[in-house]
């Protein structure tokens, strides 16, 4: 029986689609089977993150309906295959029209075939997000160092405490270390002081991420990106390995440089 | 010139992050009490029981809000005193 993961975050524009598919591509990486899920209805984009977007024939929706098979809706991997499948979102329909009760007897479905389920959850805490968290076991938070998304995903604890979901974790995304050694972001301590939640995993700032994103292969495969080595550690954690967490900071003399400049 | 040199040796001028962190933690204040509704009110429940073990209180009229200023969230409770008891036991 696998586990089922819901990534969600209140805020928008944070991250969850990114760590969804690289998160997805990291596991299976490892030997895991993943199925992805794009919860995120009239707003698709978990395909395109992955590349997949030309291979779409069937969406969530019509799984949900009955309208196909289970097995047609699931687009396989261009590189992992049958180990990373996608169910995306539908593109073209109002979001309130996913029933929950069919959506939680589709991941129950899922989480007999697969390792991981990973359900994508749209922003916010309306009906989207609610059908998103309904079948997890787990829920992830992705959060910035920043007031907005951290006050986000204090609301997100409190929600996701309300529907029985009690001990998620947050991946800090987008950490910039110059600006935390110059006092102007927060760092690691800082979240963890306010969420007083346990940080799984932090991704820094990275712009390899959006050259993966525009050509459609998760960062997570690219050896020289700090922000790919960054969600391999967070992937092997969540297969129960301990992994310290990268040390960020430059050490070199062009930091220094840089540092006394600034 | 003096910054200059402080950061020369790893000092260096305080950041924004300071402010960031601080008007987060008042405003969780805030939407952690409000998303938990029964917080204020089983606040008030006990509020009552302690305070009529001392006084005689007008308990419709007891009010507990959180006031917010500009570095700090207070706790403010308006609690009319009808009688005050001249012995306790």
């Amino acid at each position: 029986m696998g586990k089922v993961m819901v990534i969600t975050s209140g805020k928008g524009g944070v991250g969850k689609t990114t760590t969804t598919a690289n998160l997805g591509t990291g596991l299976a990486a490892l030997g895991q089977k993943v199925c992805l899920v794009d919860t995120d209805i009239g707003l698709r984009n978990l395909d395109v993150v992955l590349g997949l977007e030309n291979r779409i024939v069937y969406d969530l929706l019509d799984v949900l309906e009955g309208r196909c098979e289970l097995r047609k809706a699931l687009i396989r991997d261009k590189q992992y295959g049958e180990r990373l499948v996608l169910i995306p979102a539908a593109q073209t329909r109002e979001k309130d029209e996913v029933d929950p009760d069919q959506m939680l007897e589709l991941v129950e479905q899922l989480k007999e075939e697969y390792d991981f389920v990973i359900l994508d959850s749209p922003a916010g805490i309306e009906h989207g997000f609610k059908n998103a968290i309904s079948g997890a076991d787990m829920a992830i938070l992705i959060t910035t160092p920043e007031v907005s998304a951290v006050r986000d995903a204090d609301r997100v604890v409190g929600l996701l405490e309300s529907a029985g979901l009690h001990d998620p974790q947050v991946i800090i995304n987008r950490l910039r270390p110059d600006m935390v050694r110059k006092g102007d972001m927060m760092d690691i301590s800082d979240v963890d002081d306010i969420l007083r939640i346990p940080i799984l995993g932090v991704v820094p700032d990275d712009e390899h991420i959006i050259v993966s994103t525009n050509r459609g292969e998760p960062v997570v495969n690219d050896k020289k990106s700090k922000a790919g080595q960054a969600y391999r550690n967070i992937a092997r954690r969540l297969l129960g390995e301990e992994i310290p967490f990268m040390d960020l900071q430059e050490r070199n003399l062009m930091g220094w440089f840089r540092k006394v400049l600034s | 010139m003096f910054e200059f040199i402080g950061k020369l040796f790893g000092g260096g001028s305080e950041g924004s992050k300071k402010q960031a962190k601080e008007r987060l933690r008042l405003v969780l204040v805030h939407d952690r009490a409000s998303l938990s509704p029964g917080l204020v009110e089983d606040l008030k429940e006990e509020l009552i029981q302690v305070i009529s073990k001392y006084m005689e209180i007008d308990e419709d009229g007891l009010e507990v809000n959180f006031d917010e200023s500009d570095d700090s969230v207070a706790l403010i409770a308006n609690i009319p005193v009808k009688t005050v008891k001249r012995n306790v036991n």
